[in-house]
């Protein structure tokens, strides 16, 4: 079997329903789903984790496990049924018709192999070709996806490759034999902003070139608008709003689909003014759904008897031609009402410096080889030069990509490691090279930190109420344990979870509930300074704003000054005071949040800002290409940090970036660049992002 | 790659160096000299006689200049016993005490004198040791593949028929002690009681000539037991394999079941059994008593039992550095096919 032409939709969805069994019940994942994708269409699919929009990408490749089951409705690709299909006609399918793009690269290639034999093997099994001509393609597609020194690539093991390169493998490993439809389940979540842009840029172009189209996967709005035609909103296992990209950002007609975009961080979102609003109440579970409409417990628009009585089938939007809502109300709710305004809270005043940094520097020295000792050891420059200071009750953000070295200082300014030169004074006494075993109690107590993962960071076996007040003993609050326990019902009702709680063990919460807890802990000393490291990155949108707003409020109550380090520059832009730009263990840039953000800018915070999804149909976005890979902190660069990726080196005469790291020269009061470029030429840079007049 | 394998066999030879020296200590307390003394003269010695006879033969020299000696770093002992007979390390007894030469250590290859076997010791452990080898080899033939077979069919499929069967076998044979598996397969395979007299029930004759008859049950009953072990071991590899994300990668990319088995699967889950193999060797190499002792095979373990049951100090000493030289190359090639089998990891 051959790949056959069908005059129609490429991919034709209807009623879909898969369900999970385990021993105790069936598990509903997918409900009710249907959707269509035309030839060279791209349709976006969005929806919180759980929604089941994974499921359905599995579902299309017929890989549902052992448990999974398609109990209803039926996916035709190109006219045909898969479902009925056998097993030995999948796998034809499967990588020359279909081919799939995964969330983490690393993990999706074998580490055993090498690149050139995962990649020659796909025309090899489908089109039957020999090794030689196989190679031959392979070579081609890398070229494709434009990786550097093909030859290289091909001869490389994966962990030879960063992120960024094993990821475009994959894209180049789904392309081999050009399929028909190809499906990205959240293809750059685990990558740097910066790589993000590159890799979205290259999908939206082979897309073109090839003609395939696509079903792209995402949590993320911003890279839908960016990539897609149209757009799916999943709810709970369901399909709850589709249309074209810019009907759906503009008009949508679906209470969840509003509320979603009320609550991620837009440019014109304010912490003060407009804050963000986090959808009320929790994601049901699979086997608690409530009756009638999932989104109904929710809803700010539910009216009892009606959004609860059965099941919502999906209405057409009159006016736009496939634009589905699943919403008995659609008609009666006033779309373009302005969203109740939540209380807007007052501007905090900032207060004196808490902390300082004076040219912060951190080495590290490795061996070479693991394994094998050797005696060539190398050094790992993670910080180079970190000044700033932080004040109280401010949220300074530190962004960057991944390895620049956030996470280091942060292990330094909480004692986890000692610095290698340079101060960082706490109400001015030096801390930098006392390690955490030797900090007195009031010293730990008052530098706290919120960690990425709340998965990870409660320990398994202990009630929440024990943690937290576990946390107090250690930091010397209360005497007697009745104490301990006052204060920390106190922290749960401050972080807003039911008292209750106390009893529960973590894996009974959720993620936001347990990032939650995380933040009492920290809190549970009177920390002054709290490092929130991603504190909301691993969270569901509708819960990030909640947490978000949290850390705001507690922060304004305890004035404590926050350290919010994020790659994130919607969020960081939303919430923070002051921002600190990072690259490769240097301070490029730092100013107040309006500073950083409007030119003039640092060449890497200009592409930095541009590499950011916006899902906002109203912003226009310059578009700053990156190029090439962040140099190894073990070889940097000779002279700027930068120099390698920066677009504006050569209006520095002379290859002075070569030379010497550019000094940190004061822009503007407290915006500092650290850049040679002259003067006239960073105040003549166009701003990034420009929101068009409503 | 070459220093590294020059600076494995300087700790290979500082290691045996010290196992050595524990050993020669020990056998060379006094208790033990006394026994030994007594089993090769005469039970009912007297405490002066015992004394006579070690100081005699050189025993009662300081324990580094006896241990000296051993190396071949100092001359040998050179003695004219009391009871007027002229006695050395050096001294064999078809050459002239004058021809003799004034080192005779492991320097100059000489491994000394067994007292229990009264023969060379070198040509005692290269018989002992080949005959084991040879029993190594043939267990190793069977286990090896049987288990890793064995693993990979449990764990490619987790869960299933063949998973449970084959899981609950190997738990079965590892929980069995040779002892008992080796005396059950003699009862039903070589004696009279059951009637299948398939194979001998001593391996004796193997000694001199290997045969399908009397080699099987050894080999068998060691192997079985090693062989659920490494098949557990397996299996969790491949069991976690199978449910990687590369695997799925593999089977959208159309790739069919036992190409992704034997292409994608197998060198990943063969990282973590490979190790355990390896350390399979140096069990073997002392493991095997029971099983010498069961099937009356006169090979590396049953001389270990000898030499030690009668204090046979230069014997010991030889298969001391014997041991650890097993155990260190064994370890050597298990780095280096973990580095093979592994690409994360390299030798720079």
């Amino acid at each position: 079997m051959t790949k056959w032409d069908y005059d129609g939709p490429i991919l034709e969805i209807e009623n879909l329903s898969i369900s999970f069994f385990t021993r105790l019940r069936e598990i509903p994942a997918v409900m009710d789903f249907s959707c269509v994708v035309q030839p060279g269409e791209a349709m976006g699919l969005v929806g919180e984790s759980g929604c089941g929009k994974s499921t359905v990408a599995l579902g299309i490749m017929q890989d549902l496990g052992v448990n999974g089951r398609i109990v209803g409705g039926s996916i035709r690709f190109k006219g045909r049924d898969l479902c009925t299909m056998t097993e030995a006609e999948l796998r034809q399918i499967r990588g020359s018709e279909i081919a799939m793009i995964y969330q983490e690269p690393m993990a999706s290639l074998n580490p055993a192999m090498k690149i050139d034999r995962q990649l020659m093997e796909v025309p090899m099994i489908h089109e039957g070709v020999s090794a030689d001509k196989a190679r031959e393609m392979a070579r081609r597609v890398i070229e494709d996806v434009k990786l550097p020194d093909p030859d290289r690539i091909l001869r490389s093991y994966p962990h030879q490759l960063s992120g960024g390169q094993q990821q475009r493998v994959v894209i180049a490993m789904a392309l081999m034999s050009k399929p028909s439809l190809l499906i990205l389940d959240e293809p750059t979540t685990a990558l740097d902003v910066t790589v993000e842009a590159a890799i979205v840029d290259l999908v939206k172009e082979l897309g073109e070139k090839y003609g395939t189209s696509m079903l792209f996967i995402s949590h993320n709005l911003g890279l839908i608008l960016e990539t897609c035609d149209r757009i799916t909103v999943m709810y709970s296992g369901e399909a709850v709003e589709t249309g074209s990209v810019a009907e759906v950002f503009e008009h949508m007609r679906h209470p969840y689909t509003q509320a979603l975009f009320r609550a991620i961080p837009l440019p014109t979102a304010d912490k003060h003014a407009r804050p963000l609003r986090a959808i009320p109440g929790n994601f049901p579970l699979p086997h608690e759904r409530p009756p009638g409409c999932n989104f109904g417990p929710r809803c700010d628009y539910f009216e009892a008897g009606r959004c609860d009585g059965g099941d919502v089938p999906m209405f057409p939007v009159p006016g736009d031609a496939r634009h589905e809502t699943r919403c008995l109300r659609f008609a009666e709710i006033d779309w373009d009402a302005p969203p109740p305004v939540e209380a807007a809270t007052e501007e905090v005043e900032i207060g004196g410096p808490v902390l300082g940094v004076e040219r912060l520097r951190k080495y590290y020295e490795v061996a070479a080889n693991a394994l094998f000792g050797g005696r060539n050891r190398k050094v790992v420059k993670a910080n180079e030069d970190i000044t700033f200071t932080a004040h109280e009750s401010e949220t300074l953000a530190i962004v960057g990509e991944s390895g620049c070295g956030k996470s280091t200082f942060a292990k330094v300014l909480m004692g986890l490691e000692t610095a290698t030169d340079g101060k960082i004074l706490l109400d001015n006494r030096e801390i930098q090279s006392i390690p955490i075993e030797e900090r007195d109690t009031r010293t730990i107590a008052s530098i706290q930190m919120v960690f990425q993962n709340p998965f990870d960071t409660l320990n398994p076996s202990m009630t929440v109420g024990s943690q937290i007040m576990r946390a107090l003993e250690i930091f010397g609050v209360g005497r007697t344990t009745a104490e301990r326990r006052a204060r920390m019902l106190e922290l749960l009702d401050l972080v807003k979870l039911p008292r209750e709680f106390a009893t529960r063990m973590p894996r009974q919460l959720s993620g936001g509930q347990k990032q939650r807890v995380g933040i009492a802990r920290a809190f549970a000393g009177g920390a002054r300074i709290v490092v929130a490291d991603e504190p909301v990155s691993a969270l569901d949108v509708s819960v990030q704003a909640a947490v978000t707003d949290l850390l705001m409020e507690i922060q304004r109550t305890e004035k404590t000054t926050l350290l919010f380090i994020s790659h994130d520059l919607s969020i960081v832009r939303y919430l923070s005071d002051r921002v600190l730009v990072m690259y490769l263990g240097h301070v490029v840039e730092i100013g107040s949040t309006d500073q950083v953000f409007a030119p003039p800018y640092h060449p890497y915070t200009e592409a930095l800002l541009s590499a950011v999804p916006i899902a906002d149909t109203k912003v226009r976005k310059r578009h700053v290409v990156l190029e090439g890979e962040i140099p190894s902190a073990m070889n940097p660069p000779t002279g700027c940090p930068f120099q390698t990726r920066c677009r504006w080196k050569d209006s520095v005469p002379g290859g002075l970036c070569e030379r010497e790291v550019p000094p940190a020269r004061e822009m503007a009061d407290g915006h500092r660049i650290k850049c040679h470029l002259a003067e006239d030429i960073l105040r003549r840079m166009e701003p990034v992002i420009e929101i068009a007049a409503e | 790659m070459g220093q590294f394998i020059l600076r494995r066999f300087g700790i290979m030879l500082l290691t045996a160096l010290c196992l050595t020296f524990i050993v020669f200590f020990l056998t060379n307390l006094p208790p033990n000299l006394e026994k030994l003394a007594k089993t090769q003269g005469n039970m009912r010695m007297t405490d002066e006689q015992v004394e006579n006879w070690l100081a005699n033969r050189g025993y009662l020299q300081p324990m580094p200049v006896k241990y000296g000696q051993w190396l071949g770093i100092l001359p040998g002992w050179v003695i004219e016993g009391t009871d007027g007979k002229l006695r050395g390390k050096c001294l064999r007894r078809d050459t002239p005490p004058e021809a003799a030469p004034r080192f005779c250590g492991v320097l100059q290859g000489d491994w000394g004198w067994s007292t229990r076997f009264r023969d060379e010791v070198a040509t005692i452990v290269f018989k002992r040791l080949s005959l084991t080898g040879w029993l190594m080899l043939a267990v190793m033939c069977v286990m090896v593949p049987g288990a890793l077979i064995l693993g990979v069919l449990a764990g490619m499929k987790e869960g299933s028929r063949l998973d449970r069967t084959v899981s609950t076998l190997s738990i079965a044979t590892t929980a069995t002690p040779e002892y008992v598996s080796g005396v059950i397969f003699i009862a039903v395979f070589a004696s009279s009681a059951v009637g299948l007299k398939w194979f001998k029930g001593t391996a004796t004759s193997a000694m001199d000539d290997i045969t399908f008859a009397n080699f099987t049950l050894p080999v068998v009953t060691i192997a079985l037991y090693g062989m659920g072990y490494i098949a557990r071991m397996t299996r969790a590899s491949m069991a976690e394999v199978m449910t990687t994300q590369y695997i799925r990668t593999a089977r959208l990319k159309g790739v069919s079941f036992p190409a992704i088995v034997m292409r994608h699967a197998l060198r990943n889950a063969l990282i973590a059994p490979f190790t355990v193999i390896m350390l399979q060797f140096p069990w073997l190499l002392n493991g095997v008593v029971i099983v010498e002792t069961l099937f009356n095979y006169k090979g590396f373990g049953w001389t270990l039992v000898q030499a030690a049951s009668n204090n046979d100090i230069e014997l010991l000493l030889g298969l001391s550095v014997v041991a650890v030289f097993v155990v260190l190359v064994t370890q050597l090639i298990s780095d280096i096919g973990y580095v093979l089998l592994n690409p994360r990891i390299r030798i720079s």
